[in-house]
C-alpha cells in the first residue's frame, strides 16, 4: 500500500505527520522523502546512509566531425534548450529536458547523449524504516526526475509512505502519481484552508481516496472543518496547537518518540487508512 | 526600481504573514505574489482584479484515433512512459513533440495547454500582480517571469520605486525564476532543525545566481539555542541576521482576520517587523547611492 502525504501549503506539519506515521506502522515499512527541494524527514528519523546513487539527466553531446549545422536539432527541441547560429550548435543544459528528441531525429547522427547530474537519491535504515530520500542540486531547475529515480525504489509488499513537496504542480503529481491514498496535512487558519482546497483538486484530478489532518488544532478556526464535512473527506487526526510538540520538532525529535502515547493515534490514522484502501478495492 | 524578493526555503515560516505587513509599511511599490501554486498573499490583500488574462504556455500530445495503426513507435521513444495502449496520460505528458515528430502516421498532434491564469488587481495598499497555476500545470517559472514582467511594467509606469515579490517555497524552477535578477532577497527562517537545513540550501541558491540574501529568524524563542545556531552559522558564511521576530499567536489570529498583522495589532511582533521592513528598504537605498 502506497500512501502519500501531501499538503498544499508547506509547514503544516507533513514532516511531523510522515515520520510519526512510519515509525509508528514500525515494520515493513518504506519512507520515500519525495520532497526533493527541502527533504526534512531524515532531520527526524536519523537514518544511517548506506548508498546514494546521482540524478543524470541525458543531454545532447555533437560530434563536430558530424554535424553539418542542418538546424533539425533545434527545430525539433520543444524547449529551446538547443540552438543552432551559422557554424555553432549552442546547448543550454538547464532547460533540456532529456527527451532525447533531437539525438533521435539528427540526421547526421551527431548528437550522442551525456549525463548531467542534477542531484542524488540516498538510501538508509532507521530502526525498521527503509529509507529513501531525493535531493535536487541548489541550483537545478527540474525536480520530477529526482521524484521519479526516488520513487523506482518502491517496494510493492511494503507499506510505502511518501513525504510530498508542498504545492499543487508537476512535482507534486509526479510523487502522488500510483499512490492508495493521500493523507492532506493542513492547519486551521484561512491559509491552511486555501491551501487544502487545492490540494484537494489535485487529488480529485489524480482520483486518490483522501483523508485530512488538522495540525495545530485550536490555534485558529473551524473553516477547515466544514470545508471537509462539505466535501464528504474524513478528517482522520487532530493534533493540537502545543508548545511541547512545537519544541520537540524544532529540536528534530519525531513526536511518537517524544511522547509516546501518541503512537496509538497513528496507528490508528493507519488503521483507518487501511480499511479506507480496502474499501475503495473491494468496490472496484 | 528595486526588486526584494522574501523567501523562506521551508514553507510555513510565516513569510505571507511578513509580506503582507510589508504592503502595509512600504510606499511606492508594486506588489508580486510569485506563489503561484499556492497564492495566500490575496488572503491578507483582498485585491479587486481589474484585469484577467490567461496563461497558455506547454503543449500536451494527442493521438488521433482513426489514424493510429497502432505501430507502437510513440510508446518506445517517449521517456516520460506518457503513452500506454496508443493513448497519452496528459499528466505525465511533458509536452517534447518526440512522438508527433517519429509517428509515420502523423497521427498525433500537440495541443497548447491553458496553464493557469494572470491577475492584476488594486488593493488598498497599492497594485498587486498575482496569479494561479492550473492544476498539475508545469512551467510555473514562465508563470512567475510573467507575473515580474507585469510588476516591472506597472512599477515602470506608475513612476513606483519597490517591488515586493513574495517567493514560492522549495529552491526549485518557482524560486530561481522569482529570484533571479533581483536587488535583494530576505529569507524568513525559523529556528527549527528543518528550517536550519532548509536555510542553508536556500543561502546556496542565493549564492548561485549572484543574489544578497538577508536573514530574519521568525518565531526566534521557540527555541532559542537553534536561534544561535542559525546566527552562528549566518554570521560564517557572511550573512546578515537583521531580525527576530517572537512567537506570538496573535500572528495566528490576524490571519484568521484576515488582516496583515501589523495593522491588527501593536504588540512586539508588529514593532519587530516595522523595524525589519525599515531595514531592508535602507538596504535598498544604500544600494541605490552603490
Ligand atoms: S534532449 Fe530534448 S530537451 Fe534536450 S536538447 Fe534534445 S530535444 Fe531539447
Ligand atoms: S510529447 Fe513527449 S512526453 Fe508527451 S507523449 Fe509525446 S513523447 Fe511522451
Amino acid at each position: 500500500m502506497i500512501v502519500s502525504v501531501a499538503s498544499g501549503k508547506g509547514g503544516t506539519g507533513k514532516t511531523l505527520v510522515a515520520t510519526s506515521l512510519a515509525l509508528s506502522v514500525g515494520k515493513e515499512v518504506q519512507l520515500l522523502d519525495c520532497d526533493v527541494e527541502e527533504p526534512n524527514d531524515h532531520i527526524l528519523l536519523k537514518p544511517i546512509i548506506h548508498s546514494s546513487e546521482g540524478v543524470f539527466i541525458p543531454i545532447p553531446k555533437i560530434d563536430e566531425d558530424k554535424c553539418n549545422h542542418c538546424g533539425k536539432c533545434s527545430e525539433v527541441c520543444a524547449y529551446n534548450a538547443i540552438a543552432v547560429i551559422k557554424e555553432k550548435v549552442l546547448i543550454f543544459p538547464e532547460l533540456c529536458h532529456g527527451c532525447g528528441a533531437c539525438s533521435y531525429l539528427c540526421p547526421e547522427k551527431a548528437i550522442s547523449e551525456e549525463g548531467r547530474r542534477i542531484g542524488v537519491v540516498e538510501l538508509g535504515q532507521s530502526e525498521a524504516i527503509d529509507f529513501v530520500q531525493g535531493k535536487l542540486s541548489p541550483g537545478e531547475m527540474m525536480a520530477p526526475p529526482v521524484i521519479r529515480e526516488v520513487k523506482r525504489h518502491i517496494h510493492p509488499q511494503k507499506t510505502v509512505i511518501i513525504d510530498v513537496s508542498p504545492g499543487t504542480s508537476c512535482p507534486v503529481v509526479e510523487a502522488i502519481k500510483g499512490s492508495d491514498f493521500c493523507l492532506l496535512v493542513t492547519e486551521p487558519t484561512p491559509f491552511g484552508l486555501n491551501d487544502l482546497t487545492l490540494a484537494v483538486e489535485v487529488i480529485k484530478k489524480l482520483d486518490i481516496p483522501s483523508g485530512v489532518v488538522i495540525n495545530r488544532d485550536g490555534s485558529g478556526d473551524s473553516q477547515v472543518g466544514r470545508y471537509c464535512d462539505g466535501e464528504g473527506i474524513p478528517i482522520l487526526l487532530r493534533i493540537p496547537l502545543d508548545t511541547e510538540i512545537a519544541i520537540l520538532y524544532s529540536r528534530g525529535i519525531p513526536l511518537v518518540k517524544g511522547i509516546p502515547q501518541w503512537r496509538e493515534s497513528f496507528l490508528a490514522l493507519f488503521q483507518s487508512i487501511k480499511s479506507k484502501v480496502g474499501a475503495t478495492a473491494d468496490e472496484g | 526600481m528595486k526588486e526584494v524578493v522574501i523567501l523562506s526555503g521551508k514553507g510555513g515560516t510565516g513569510k505571507t504573514s511578513i509580506v503582507g505587513s510589508f504592503a502595509t509599511l512600504a510606499q511606492s511599490k508594486v506588489m508580486a505574489d510569485c506563489d503561484v501554486d499556492a497564492a495566500d498573499l490575496y488572503l491578507l490583500l483582498h485585491p479587486q482584479v481589474r484585469h484577467e488574462e490567461e496563461f497558455w504556455s506547454g503543449k500536451t500530445a494527442l493521438i488521433h484515433k482513426d489514424l493510429c495503426t497502432s505501430c507502437g513507435l510513440c510508446e518506445e521513444v517517449c521517456r516520460f512512459g506518457a503513452i500506454k495502449d496508443f493513448e497519452v496520460d496528459p499528466i505525465s505528458c511533458e509536452g517534447c513533440g518526440f512522438c508527433f515528430q517519429v509517428c509515420p502516421e502523423k497521427a498525433i498532434s500537440m495541443k497548447d495547454n491553458m496553464a493557469g491564469h494572470l491577475f492584476i488587481s488594486d488593493t488598498r495598499y497599492g497594485p498587486l500582480i498575482h496569479a494561479r497555476l492550473g492544476i498539475a500545470e508545469e512551467n510555473s517559472g514562465k508563470l512567475i517571469a510573467l507575473v515580474r514582467s507585469n510588476a516591472r511594467e506597472m512599477a515602470r509606469k506608475g513612476n513606483l520605486d519597490y517591488i515586493l515579490i513574495d517567493g514560492p517555497p522549495g529552491i526549485g524552477c518557482p524560486v530561481i525564476s522569482s529570484l533571479s535578477g533581483v536587488n535583494l532577497s530576505l529569507i524568513v527562517t525559523e529556528p527549527t532543525l528543518s528550517g536550519m537545513h532548509d536555510l542553508d540550501r536556500i543561502l546556496g541558491v542565493c549564492h548561485h545566481f549572484g543574489v544578497l540574501p538577508l536573514v530574519c529568524i521568525n518565531k526566534y524563542d521557540l527555541n532559542l539555542e537553534n536561534s544561535q545556531e542559525i546566527e552562528r552559522y549566518c554570521g560564517q558564511m557572511g550573512v546578515k541576521v537583521i531580525s527576530r521576530i517572537p512567537f506570538d499567536n496573535v500572528v495566528t489570529e490576524a490571519l484568521i482576520a484576515e488582516v496583515p498583522v501589523v495593522e491588527y495589532s501593536g504588540d512586539d511582533v508588529s514593532r519587530q517587523i516595522e523595524l525589519l521592513w525599515g531595514k531592508v528598504l535602507k538596504k535598498l537605498q544604500d544600494e541605490n547611492r552603490a
